[in-house]
């Protein structure tokens, strides 16, 4: 099997998908000739012509309505939005329609789009390319949320994505696109050849979405993530010595239960990490959901380690990323209380 | 063009890598020939205006026509001079991002006049709600070099505190508004803020500037929305460099003329203007600002120019777009241009001209070394890390206090 970084295996499920489905188009803000700011489309469209892959003007509540337009008639449409922070002018589009369309025609219309975009921060991107703003998708009754945090699931993911007939909004960790990310600052960057979920397959297969993968067995603490923050977890385990059971959630709606609550049960203690701020997050609804399900197995405070309740700052990326050594700190509470 | 039948249609641009790049099709017209409305003209006397070119300095680089702002030798080489400061800093910071000193930049190569013009035409304290490409305007308007520079490597001294990408300056005290990573947020901003001058009885106008890419935002047709109802004093700026990283200005423009001519349909004033004439935009920013100030609202001008360089430190332009299309763009270089005009009046020549180039390179190189010995990104110092936490509200709630506390700051 090949070994790909995670923009040539979404590029490589974009061209299985465009080379088996007629009806799958793609579109976004640079993403027809030049291929993506991150590349994610270099080479389509010349692949496959300039009707299945083309450049949008910079309007996303117009590309996620477009997408929607588009599925109704039956077309599969990828839709790029450039940086995750940059999806809100679209969220009218995403929130009042899009997620509602199969409810409130009881079915007589769909919309299966997939929404991709970079996402999360980690790459001195500022407040305006750094963002995790899942928890604005996840709160929506009707949506798929996921974050791939490798190549493999990358393209298994958006390829299950776009065949599942409903929206997908597909968060991809862009500080991981070309190596893992040990939350060390400042190391040159890992690669992905040396990953075992590097080696990604040429054809077609998916990865089921709404299910977690232990990615890390162990007994003293279970620590829930996704994306980015799977990496640093794996190296937070490895330098701190602790038995820890890491977790890659992977789809955040729906997010898997019986894959938390076994390792809670089994472990009962629990960190969850997200890069975003810690009010009303992701981690909220997790934690929330593990004190009604495990209560009983729980044998300290559910830790949420979080970015800051500020904007993601530029200088000082550091002192609001969930770094490595934070999250040491982190399991320590936990496996110590 | 069509045979019937209904077919899927993307536009492409005229050339890309590999091709000869030839402008003939843009079909401008000559410098001189455009009318002067009176500045309290009903718009519908500025819609040839709108699809065509407000042009002074003609080929010879001698000025002509009604739109001649008769500017005085003196003004002139001042603007000349902080075009050239522009253009110098420009190039001094991406050598120093690609050194590794400052996270990202974006030059403004060959779009000077845009903001150099612009803002020397609007009185000091006019309100500017700019983008991230005219960095022109605060030269113009006097900032301290070294303190824009601290920005730019997020330095002890930065006045942002280090929470900003370079070159998304902020400084009130110059009547510029804080700039935005997000697209054509300010577009309608800008409105917002001339409407509470009238509201607050001030003949204060504000302006904006966007790029041909972010008039496809719903933001632009807001702002158009806005200052067309309420008559609000602004002058809405639409920078026509060509380029949106790597789409073409077709794929916002669609099948209309120009973006000026978009204007009409709301029924403002609409002007599309020679971006690389100093005078031409001087003279149409001077002419919207007193039709604002009288009362006559708002106008939307379309800068016609190029963007000579990259769109960012991030992109490399010969992936997208022919080399060498800057040197067969038919306005040529605003600088360049201005500089000819004046030698022509007998008001500059080639040795006072090397003496400036230098004067400001000196002052570049100057300004830099005071920058960092307030501290760079990487080696900082930086500004107080506690700070992250500060100015999210005009008082922390506990939650703020308590992250604090976490983090051990
Ligand atoms: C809302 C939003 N969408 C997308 C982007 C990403 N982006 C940054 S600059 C740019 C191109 C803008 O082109 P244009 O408006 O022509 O301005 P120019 O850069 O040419 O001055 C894009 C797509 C963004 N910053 N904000
Ligand atoms: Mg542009």
């Amino acid at each position: 099997m090949p070994a790909m970084n995670i923009i040539q295996a979404l590029n490589s499920a974009m061209d299985v998908l465009l080379d088996t489905d007629p009806d799958v188009i793609i579109f976004g803000e640079d993403a027809g000739y030049f291929g993506g700011v991150f590349k994610a489309t270099d080479g389509l469209q010349a692949k496959y012509g300039l009707d299945r892959v083309f450049d949008a003007p910079i309007n996303e509540a117009a590309i996620a309505a477009m997408a929607i337009g588009m599925a109704a008639r039956g077309l599969k449409p990828i839709a790029e939005i450039q940086f995750a922070d940059y999806i809100f002018p679209a969220i009218d589009q995403i929130v009042s329609e899009m997620s509602r369309i199969r409810y409130r025609s009881a079915g007589q219309f769909t919309s299966g789009c997939v929404i991709r975009s970079p996402w999360g921060g980690g790459i001195r991107g500022g407040q305006t390319h750094s963002m995790s703003p899942e928890a604005f998708f996840t709160h929506v009754p009707g949506l798929q949320v996921v974050v791939p945090s490798n190549p493999y699931d990358a393209k298994g993911m958006l390829i299950a994505a776009v065949e599942s007939g409903d929206p997908v909004i597909f968060f991809e960790p862009k500080r991981i696109y070309n190596g893992p990310f040990d939350g060390v600052p400042d190391k040159p960057l890992a690669s992905w050849a040396r990953h075992p979920k590097g080696e990604v397959p040429e054809g077609r297969y998916t990865v089921e979405l709404g299910k977690a993968e232990v990615v890390r067995e162990g007994a003293a603490c279970t620590l829930i993530t996704y994306g980015t923050l799977v990496h640093v977890a794996e190296a937070a385990a490895e330098h701190s010595g602790l038995d820890l059971e890491i977790i890659d959630l992977k789809s955040l709606v729906p997010y898997d239960i019986e894959t938390i609550a076994a390792s809670v049960n089994k472990t009962g203690r629990v960190v969850v990490a997200q890069e975003a701020p810690r009010t009303s997050g992701f981690a909220a609804e997790l934690a929330a959901q593990i004190q009604e399900e495990c209560f009983y197995a729980l044998e300290a405070p559910i830790f949420r380690l979080t970015g800051w309740d500020t904007p993601y700052p530029h200088a000082h990326e550091w002192a609001y990323f969930p770094t490595r050594d934070r999250m040491i700190r982190a399991l320590k509470t936990v496996t110590e209380a | 063009m069509s045979n019937g039948q209904s077919r899927f249609h993307v536009p492409t641009p005229p050339f890309r890598p590999g091709d000869a790049p030839d402008f003939s099709y843009l079909n401008l017209p000559k410098a001189g020939t455009a009318k002067r409305p009176d500045a309290l003209a009903p718009w519908r006397d500025t819609s040839d205006l709108a699809v065509g070119l407000v042009g002074v300095l003609d080929h010879n680089h001698q000025a002509v026509g009604d739109w001649d702002p008769k500017l005085s030798p003196e003004l002139l080489r001042e603007g000349l001079s902080h075009m050239v400061l522009t253009r110098i800093y420009d190039e001094r910071m991406l050598k120093l991002q690609r050194q590794g000193k400052m996270s990202f930049y974006m030059k403004s190569t060959g779009e000077e006049a845009v903001a150099v013009a612009g803002a020397m035409a609007l009185r000091p304290n006019d309100m500017v709600f700019p983008s991230y490409r005219q960095q022109g305007i605060l030269f113009a308007r006097g900032r301290n070099i070294v303190d824009m520079m601290s920005h730019c490597i997020s330095n002890s001294r930065d006045n942002l505190k280090g929470r900003q990408l370079p070159v998304h300056y902020a400084w009130a005290e110059g009547h510029f508004y804080t700039i935005s990573g997000n697209l054509g947020t300010q577009f309608p901003q800008a409105v917002g803020y001339a409407m509470a001058c009238a509201y607050k009885g001030e003949d204060r106008v504000a302006a904006s500037w966007i790029g041909d890419g972010t008039t496809a935002e719903g933001d632009f047709h807001g702002a158009l929305t806005l200052a067309s109802t309420y008559r609000a004093p602004v002058i809405l700026n639409v920078v026509n460099n060509q380029w949106a990283i790597s789409s073409h200005q077709n794929i916002a423009l669609g099948d209309a003329p120009t973006f000026a001519s978009k204007g009409l349909g709301y029924g403002l004033a609409s002007l599309r203007v020679d971006g690389n004439d100093f005078l031409a935009v001087y003279a149409a920013t001077q002419w919207a600002a007193e039709r604002a100030r009288k009362g006559g609202g708002a106008t939307l001008i379309e800068m016609f120019t190029y963007r000579a360089d990259a769109h960012s430190t991030s992109d490399d332009p010969s992936k997208y777009r022919p080399k060498g299309e800057f040197d067969s763009w038919p306005l040529g270089d605003p600088i360049e241009r201005l500089k000819q005009h004046l030698i022509g009046k007998g008001e500059w020549d080639e040795a006072r001209h090397e003496k400036l180039v230098e004067t400001m390179t000196a002052l570049v190189v100057k300004s830099y070394k005071e920058a960092e010995s307030h501290g760079t990104l990487h080696d900082g110092p930086l500004s107080p890390t506690e700070s992250i936490f500060e100015d999210v509200y005009a008082r922390p709630d506990w939650r703020l206090r308590r992250q604090r506390q976490d983090l051990g700051v």
